[in-house]
């Protein structure tokens, strides 16, 4: 009798432990599949900017050091290893091209041409995916690690060395309106 | 929050659908009764017939919606950018899949979510709503309906302006068969034959004038004013951005009402697309009260 009691407790210890392993595997995945969602964006991002740099080269002949400053973080986006030093790259890439396309405004040949609106949508999407991907990466995060901290799930965390995600980081740059200098 | 809600919408779809197959029955035992003699017959073939239509009309509800509110589709982010891409961020974020994008004709701004589930949601604007938003705006309205999808808001909607649909379309078939009924009836008098089919064609005339506002109160019952306010935050909970939906709100609140809309559609829109005077049954919370709310996150 005793025995049939241990082994169903033994059972039913194993039961959980699996199960809450393989949840931790789960929540784990959603964390990294929604990492992969911000890095298509960025990739997508760098694809698009030599299109702008060569589009805007003609019309827009004070921006030169705008092109440079774009040119040059886009190779840091795509350089840097660690999400976080990405996510900084990244972050000072978008506050240098918002500002830009607020100082566009004032250059009416570029806005009169058909390929710079059209490349502008698309910067536009893809920054706003960056932002609402980066909001779903920080919700994944948070679901990840509040399982790590909870009991019984950080015992199993614990023993299989599950360490937790880091959030990334809103930058305050973002929520300022840009300054329009001509 | 979101789970009590989705778990009371699918139930409450149920009792919809229920209710629906009891005043299938009524109608069809009266039938049977009358015509064959026989209750069980009457009731079996209106089941059947009833459980027919039905399975149609939820296979196609995104169609027959679109249809009833001339919805064009577009299939891809070229045709129409903002909304398409709009729509892609907010799918994202809420975690569905992207939904099928309509586009309908009519200068007076406004968005409505159809569809059966998550995966099989569909999501119609305006050109209106295109042309006077701006893009955080847009993505409030956009928001807003995503959350109808994700909260099975969509299901119930659809499944009950599928029925009320089904009940009008019967109730005007009943109306024009009373008046021919009738028109008949009295070039028959003489020959006094026709007794029988008097009575059915009264009790089928009853029975359809009864069951009308029953409609009504159905699609009043399962659309409660209070998902809204739901939408509303959960719109917010996506954008992280309060004042485009207020802006938006306030922009839908002052515009005209729309064109050519369908009125058993009325309920899906995020803002009552007839702009009717009186408020007793409006299937929408007053603007200036979301407004308040919203202004209160």
């Amino acid at each position: 009798m005793t025995i049939i009691i241990v082994i169903v407790v033994i059972a039913v210890i194993a039961l959980a432990w699996i199960a809450i392993y393989n949840g931790l595997v789960k929540a784990r995945m959603q964390t990294q599949e929604s990492w992969s969602q911000i890095d298509v964006q960025l990739k997508r991002r760098n694809d698009l900017i030599p299109n702008l740099v060569e589009t805007v080269k003609g019309y827009a002949k004070h921006e030169s050091e705008t092109l440079t400053k774009v040119t040059q973080l886009r190779q840091d986006v795509a350089a840097a290893t660690t999400p976080a030093d990405k996510m900084a790259a990244s972050n000072q890439l978008s506050g240098v091209l918002s500002g830009f396309f607020a100082r566009a405004e004032a250059y009416p040949d570029l806005k009169a041409n058909t390929n710079f609106n059209k490349l502008q949508e698309e910067l536009t999407n893809t920054e706003n995916k960056i932002a609402y991907s980066r909001q779903l990466f920080n919700a994944t995060t948070a679901n990840y690690n509040t399982r790590l901290q909870s009991f019984p799930t950080n015992i199993v965390a614990g023993v299989h060395h599950f360490q937790p995600s880091e959030f990334l980081q809103v930058p305050e740059a973002e929520k300022e309106v840009p300054t329009v200098k001509f | 929050m979101l789970y009590q809600q989705i778990q009371s919408n699918k139930r409450r779809t149920i009792v919809l659908l229920v209710a629906f197959f009891v005043l299938v029955a009524l109608v069809g035992a009266a039938v049977g009764y009358l015509l064959l003699d026989s209750l069980v017959y009457g009731v079996v073939a209106a089941i059947i017939i009833g459980a027919v239509y039905t399975a149609i009309m939820i296979s196609n509800s995104t169609a027959v919606v679109m249809a009833m509110n001339h919805g064009q589709e577009i299939t891809n982010a070229d045709q129409q950018p903002e909304l398409w891409h709009a729509v892609e961020d907010m799918a994202m974020v809420a975690q569905v899949p992207m939904p099928r994008v309509f586009v309908i004709a009519d200068e007076s701004p406004n968005a409505f979510a159809t569809g059966n589930d998550p995966k099989h949601a569909a999501v119609a604007a305006t050109t209106g709503l295109l042309r006077i938003m701006t893009r955080s705006e847009l993505e409030g309205v956009i928001g807003h309906e995503m959350s109808h999808v994700r909260n099975y808001d969509i299901r119930i909607s659809t499944i009950a302006l599928a029925l009320s649909a089904a009940i009008t379309l019967l109730t005007n078939i009943g109306g024009n068969w009373w008046f021919w009924g009738s028109g008949e009836r009295r070039r028959d008098n003489d020959r006094n034959n026709s007794g029988g089919l008097q009575a059915i064609l009264m009790i089928f005339s009853i029975l359809m004038m009864v069951l009308a506002p029953l409609a009504a109160v159905a699609v009043q019952m399962a659309i409660s004013r209070n998902r809204e306010y739901l939408a509303d935050a959960g719109s917010v909970e996506l954008t992280r951005n309060p004042q485009g939906l207020i802006s938006a709100l306030r922009k839908l609140g002052g515009a005209e009402p729309m064109q050519d809309v369908d009125p058993s559609s009325a309920a899906l829109y995020i803002s009552n697309p007839l702009k009717n005077k009186e408020h007793l049954f409006d299937t929408h919370p007053p603007i200036e009260e979301r407004i308040a709310r919203l202004e209160k996150m």
